[in-house]
C-alpha cells in the first residue's frame, strides 16, 4: 500500500497573533511554526502506525510552500515516512493546495490519503475534500478511528451528536481528527534518520497558479469591555442578568 | 439565476445549522434579486412539510427522494449538487459549516470547479469580501472569492433566522447522472446520542474543566445544561484524562463552538481553549482563582467554588425557569 499525508506549516498554538502595520498580512517575527496538530498528532501517527502493521507499505509525506516548510517536513520525517516532497507554491487558498497535490497523486499513484481536518491558522478544512473531488475519490472527512484489514477500511467518522461506521475501498480520502491515533514525540533516532531521508522539490502546476480566493485584510476581535462580577451567594443575580440584559435565557 | 442551499436533515429534520444556511442565501438573495433552492437529498418521512422551509426564506425545495442516497456521501452528494446547478445555471452554492457540510462543499468546489471558502460569518460586504474566523478564533479576514461560481459554508449561530409567513414549492427532482451503483462508501451503522442538545448546534453549552476534579462531579454539570436546555463540553485535559468524551472536547484543537451563552466552570481559560470559544456571544465564568485567565474574555463572572455557586445556580433557573 501506498500512502500520503499531507502537511502543513502553522503558527503554534500559543503564538500571539498580530498582523502588519496595513492588517494585510500575519506579523510572523517571533511567531514559532509547528506542524499543524491535526496533520501531525493524527493523520501522520496513524499513517505511520498503518506502516508498522503493514511493513511494506510506502509512505510519503507532502507540504505546499516556500524553503520555509522544510523544517516542518523534517520535524514530520523524524516521526515517520520514508520520504517528502515540498511543492514549490507560496499557498493562498485550498484550491491550489489541492490542485498541487492531486497532480502529485496522479504522477506517483497512492492508494490512501490522510489529511488533518483542517489547519488552525486559516480553518479552511477544504484540502482533504477539494483533493478528492479533484481525483475523483470517495473522501470520509473527520474520522476518529481508521482500519484496514488488508482489503477494506473502516473508518468511524463524527456527525452531528453522533458517529457513524462506514466502510470503503482504496483508493480513498480521509481527513483526520482526534480519536483516530495518540500524540507521539519523535525519538532521537527518528530524528537522526530524519536528516537523511530524501525530500524532492517539485514544481507547482500552471493551473496551482491562479487566484482563487485572497484575503483582503486582517483585524483583531474586539476587546470585551471587562467582566461584570457577581457576588457567590447571589447566582439569582446572574439568571437575572443573562435574561433581562443578555437575553440569552 | 437561483442560490442553491444543502438542506442537510435527519431522518427528515432539517438541521438548525441548515436553516441558518436558506436564511442567509434569502438575505443575500434579495440584494440580487435571485431566487434560493433549497436541496433536500434522501427520504423523508412527510415530504409535504418541506414546504415549510420557505418560513427561512427557501423559494422552491428540490426533494431528491432516493433511498440509496439515505446514507450521507460527499462524493455522491456532490455529483447530485454538480448536475442540480449545471442545469440552473446557478453560480452560487451554500451549505452550513457543519460535519456533512464541511465534507460536502470542498468535494463539490472541486468538481463544479468553483473557488471555496469555508466557515465565513458575514454577507458580502459592499466590496465583496467575506468575514471570517481565522487563527480559530484569534482574529478576523476579509475575503475575496475571485472565481464566478462561489460554495461558500456558512459558520452555525452566526445568523439568527427570522422566520416569515411563506411556503415553498416543493418539486421531486431525480439525477440522471448519479446512479446507486456509484456509490463507494457502505455506512455500516450510525449512532446518535438521542435526546442530547449536539454541541454545534446548541445555543447554551456549560462546560466543565479540570477544576471539577473528577469525573463523578460531572452530575451537577449535567443538571445545570438540562435545566437551561443546555449541551455539555469539556476541555482539552477533561478529555486528556477520559473524564469526558473527545467529542466534548472544545477549544483550538477540538471543536469551535459560537453558542449564544457559554458557561464554564473550572476552566482556567488557556489561549488554546479560548480559541474555541470566542465566537459565544455571552460568556459566563465561575472559578475559585480570580486570577483565572478566562475573566478576561468573560462578560459575567463568579469568583467562587464551583461545587457551591453551581448548585446554587441550578435551584435559580429552576426558579426563573419555574421548575421549581
Amino acid at each position: 500500500m501506498k500512502v500520503l499525508v499531507c502537511i502543513s506549516k502553522t503558527a503554534d498554538t500559543t503564538a500571539k497573533i498580530s498582523f502588519t502595520a496595513d492588517q494585510k498580512s500575519f506579523n510572523e517575527s517571533g511567531v514559532q511554526f509547528i506542524i499543524n496538530p491535526y496533520d501531525e498528532w493524527y493523520a501522520l501517527v496513524r499513517a505511520v502506525e498503518l506502516k508498522e502493521q503493514y511493513p511494506d507499505t510506502e509512505l510519503h509525506l507532502i507540504s505546499v510552500g516556500g524553503p520555509d516548510v522544510e523544517p516542518i517536513l523534517r520535524k514530520a520525517l523524524a516521526i515517520g515516512g520514508d520520504m517528502a516532497f515540498r511543492v514549490d507554491l507560496q499557498p493562498i487558498s485550498i484550491e491550489p493546495v489541492a490542485i498541487s497535490i492531486a497532480e502529485h497523486v496522479r504522477q506517483q499513484g497512492y492508494d490512501l490519503i490522510f489529511t488533518g481536518k483542517e489547519t488552525i491558522d486559516y480553518n479552511g478544512s477544504g484540502v482533504g475534500g477539494y483533493l478528492a473531488g479533484l481525483l475523483d475519490w470517495p473522501f470520509i472527512s473527520l474520522a476518529t478511528s481508521f482500519t484496514w484489514d488488508g482489503q477494506i477500511a473502516t473508518v468511524e467518522r463524527e456527525i452531528d451528536g453522533g458517529r457513524e461506521i462506514a466502510e470503503a475501498m482504496l483508493p480513498l480520502v480521509v481527513s483526520c481528527q482526534k480519536g483516530i491515533a495518540e500524540q507521539r514525540i519523535p525519538n532521537m533516532r527518528g530524528i537522526m534518520a530524519a536528516r537523511t531521508k530524501p525530500l524532492q522539490v517539485i514544481a507547482a502546476p500552471e493551473k496551482a497558479k491562479e487566484n482563487f480566493v485572497s484575503i483582503d485584510h486582517f483585524a483583531l476581535p474586539q476587546k470585551k469591555s471587562g467582566v461584570h462580577l457577581i457576588e457567590p451567594g447571589n447566582e439569582e443575580e446572574l439568571v437575572r442578568l443573562l435574561h433581562e440584559e443578555a437575553r440569552v435565557i | 439565476m437561483a442560490i442553491v442551499v444543502f438542506a442537510d436533515h435527519h431522518q427528515g429534520e432539517i438541521k438548525k445549522a441548515a436553516l441558518e444556511a436558506i436564511f442567509y442565501a434569502s438575505e443575500w438573495a434579495t440584494t440580487q434579486q435571485q431566487e434560493v433552492i433549497a436541496v433536500v437529498i434522501g427520504e423523508v418521512p412527510h415530504p409535504s412539510s418541506l414546504e415549510n422551509l420557505g418560513q427561512y426564506g427557501a423559494h422552491r425545495v428540490y426533494y431528491v427522494n432516493s433511498s440509496w442516497l439515505n446514507d450521507f456521501d460527499a462524493r455522491l452528494y456532490s455529483l447530485v449538487f454538480r448536475e442540480i446547478l449545471e442545469q440552473l445555471q446557478a453560480q452560487i452554492c451554500v451549505l452550513p459549516h457543519d460535519f456533512n457540510g464541511r465534507a460536502l462543499a470542498p468535494y463539490l468546489a472541486a468538481q463544479w470547479q468553483a473557488g471555496l471558502l469555508t466557515g465565513v460569518c458575514s454577507l458580502p460586504e459592499s466590496d465583496g469580501s467575506f468575514q471570517k474566523q481565522v487563527f480559530s478564533g484569534k482574529a478576523l479576514a476579509w475575503m475575496h472569492v475571485h472565481t464566478a461560481r462561489k460554495v461558500i459554508t456558512l459558520l452555525p449561530n452566526t445568523f439568527s433566522v427570522k422566520q416569515q409567513d411563506r411556503k415553498a414549492t416543493v418539486e421531486n427532482w431525480q439525477p440522471s447522472q448519479v446512479k446507486a451503483d456509484q456509490r463507494k462508501i457502505r455506512v455500516k451503522e450510525l449512532r446518535t446520542t438521542q435526546g442530547r442538545v449536539p454541541l454545534s448546534e446548541a445555543s447554551i453549552i456549560v462546560s466543565g474543566g479540570r477544576g471539577l476534579k473528577g469525573p463523578e462531579n460531572w452530575g451537577m454539570i449535567e443538571e445545570l445544561a438540562k435545566v437551561l436546555g443546555a449541551a455539555t463540553a469539556c476541555s482539552r485535559p477533561v478529555a486528556d484524562a477520559g473524564w469526558r468524551p473527545h467529542h466534548e472536547h472544545v477549544g483550538q484543537t477540538g471543536l469551535t463552538v459560537r453558542p449564544n451563552l457559554y458557561i464554564a466552570i473550572g476552566i482556567s481559560g488557556a489561549i488554546q481553549h479560548l480559541a474555541g470559544v470566542n465566537g459565544s456571544k455571552y460568556i459566563v465564568v465561575i472559578n475559585k482563582d480570580p486570577e483565572a485567565p478566562f475573566f478576561q474574555a468573560a462578560d459575567y463572572g463568579i469568583v467562587g467554588d464551583a461545587f457551591e455557586v453551581v448548585p446554587r445556580l441550578i435551584e435559580a433557573v429552576k426558579k426563573f425557569k419555574g421548575l421549581s
